[in-house]
């Protein structure tokens, strides 16, 4: 939220974005947005090589220190004795902010992640959020203490669409060491983004729905709480429903459809089975061993030549996860994902329906049904066996 | 402020905290943090960015989680671990509403979940991970039939067929 991307900087690279430099009349070959289309280019695989490379790094430029302590205390309203007196020592949580570069800023960036960070610009994703901060404390710092730290670019994402818009999630890691020794590590997540209304909307009028739509957008997966504990997980399959309340999209628009399963010559046998209400499992002619999803050999052989085996539709969930964030707009999270497993052994991945989310569990056992998502798609989708939800 | 409890168990609910978003506490947060962005205490500068009013850095969040789970287990309890992830955004004016819930104890290490809830829906969701030295439950129990499974891992297909939507979960959450 601060967008920050890392510790010691004040020069983040949203107020780069804020300013509008670094969009599509910088004149980078593979970077360029495609303007006309107003499609932006998937540069994944050329951030990739920047991770593992060093992003900033440093010696804090206080000493931890009482009155640094003191103030954040007074702050925040913690009136815990630990952060006073003789053997004080500093909130744990400070560990950022030994690091921060303050109104003078650091310099420490690397020119690598200068170098990343301009080509994300540069191909349009200039908008920055922080999403996550995930902190390690190992020994507590005390007044006196110097730290160092150092920076790497741990991870940059696949290309993903959220609520707020397309890019990248860039994870950088930071150790932080106070006399050489580590004292902690702090993870920290920024999504660097083509806002979701820039491509879809001009003028005026639709520049200030896009800032009202930012300020919305900030509040990611948080702005229906009602939901979290009431949505039986069946509803998360039903398009009818309106998302747009909650991701502050255009409201007129009709709900888009759920994504089209792609067809072809190796798996259209299975969407034949479903479309006749048969959930089908390929097993192989020679060693008949049974696969899913469908492919073209045997793992186990690989023979290439199969038949087929239709499911009795029994199985149990054999691990499942919630989908909360980011929503997509034919889903309404949350919603629980199942990796199911058939008595016939093997497993495949859909939605648990007819139980809320919060009480699908392992070892559940389930039926499948097949539900119609709208008029031109169906999917086997697997029901909580009645009496069943923990 | 501080409270030493009795042992803790899983399921535990923590009272609650309010904290009044007031313009003095974003920027407070903001300095003391030493995070200089304007959109953390200049309201024009952050409208110009396309958020109505500034608001709470994500340092300031931090810091209040952490005190939300030391003010509970008092004064003698050491944050192992705060992975907090931000939602809606705390601006001026607002109320958070802090709550958590014991989602694990081991010896005397508890893991609590933490929510951060304001007008605009949930500012903040994350675990915090304490310990309270010599606080250890008298036989170490772990009632495993109130805890969530973890969902483990599984592939990102799961959410939706196409490539472009699958987005989801970044690496390595929590």
């Amino acid at each position: 939220m601060s967008g920050r991307a890392v510790p010691g900087e004040t020069a983040a690279s949203g107020e780069r974005s804020a300013s509008g430099a670094g969009t599509a009349s910088m004149d980078v070959t593979e970077g360029r947005m495609d303007v006309t289309e107003g499609r932006y280019e998937d540069i994944h695989a050329r951030l990739k090589t920047y991770e593992g490379l060093t992003a900033v790094g440093g010696v804090g430029k206080d000493l931890v220190n009482e009155p640094m302590i003191r103030h954040w205390c007074e702050a925040m309203g913690d009136t815990n004795p630990a952060y006073a007196g003789a053997d004080a020592v500093a909130p744990a949580t400070m560990l950022q902010a030994w690091t921060m570069g303050g109104l003078s800023g650091h310099g420490g960036r690397s020119e690598a992640y200068v170098e990343m960070l301009g080509l994300l610009d540069a191909a349009g994703y200039t908008s920055v959020v922080a999403t996550d901060c995930e902190q390690e404390y190992l020994r507590p710092l005390r007044p006196g203490d110097r730290i160092t730290f150092d920076s790497v670019i741990e991870s940059v994402s696949e290309r993903k669409t959220t609520k707020l818009g397309t890019g990248y999630f860039v994870t950088t890691r930071t150790d932080v060491r106070a006399g050489g020794e580590p004292a902690g590590t702090h993870r920290f997540r920024i999504l660097k983004y083509v806002p979701a209304g820039r491509r879809r909307r001009d003028g005026a009028a639709g520049r200030a729905a896009t800032a009202a739509r930012q300020a919305v957008a900030e509040a990611g997966e948080a702005l229906a709480p009602s939901r979290e504990v009431s949505t039986p997980t069946g509803e998360a399959l039903t398009p009818t429903r309106d998302a747009s309340v909650s991701t502050g999209e255009a409201t007129t628009a009709s709900r888009p459809k759920r994504p089209r399963p792609v067809v072809n010559r190796d798996n259209a046998g299975f969407w034949e089975g479903v479309s006749r209400h048969q959930l089908l499992i390929q097993r192989c002619e020679k060693c008949e061993t049974l696969r899913f999803p469908w492919l073209p050999g045997c793992n186990s052989c690989g023979c290439l030549e199969w038949d087929t085996v239709e499911a009795t539709g029994e199985g149990t969930v054999y691990s499942y996860v919630v989908m909360h964030h980011p929503p997509f707009p034919a889903f309404d999270p949350p919603y629980a994902v199942g990796l199911v497993e058939l008595v016939e052994g093997v497993r495949m991945i859909s939605n648990v329906v007819g139980v809320p989310h919060d009480r699908v569990r392992i070892g559940m056992p389930v039926r499948l049904e097949f539900e119609r998502v709208d008029e031109e798609l169906e999917l086997p989708v697997f029901r909580a066996v009645e009496g069943s939800g923990g | 402020m501080t409270t030493e409890v009795g042992p803790t168990r899983v399921g535990d609910v923590l009272p609650p905290l309010e904290i009044e978003i007031t313009r003095t506490l974003v920027v407070a947060g903001a300095i003391a943090s030493r995070d200089y962005q304007d959109v953390h205490h200049d309201a024009e500068a952050a409208r110009q960015k396309g958020s109505p009013d500034i608001f709470m850095n994500i340092l300031t969040t931090n810091g209040l989680v952490g005190r939300y789970i030391t003010d509970h287990f008092g004064p003698r309890a050491v944050l192992r671990r705060v992975a907090i992830r931000l939602g809606a955004p705390n601006h001026p004016g607002d109320t958070m509403v802090l709550t958590g819930v014991v989602e694990d104890v081991r010896g005397d290490t508890a893991t609590v979940r933490v929510i951060g809830a304001n007008s605009l829906g949930k500012h903040v969701t994350g675990t915090v991970t304490v310990t309270v030295p010599g606080s250890g439950p008298e036989p170490v129990q772990r009632t495993t039939t109130d805890t969530t499974p973890e969902a483990t891992a599984i592939t990102r297909e799961a959410i939706a067929p196409s490539p472009e939507a699958t987005a989801a979960l970044p690496e390595g959450r929590s």
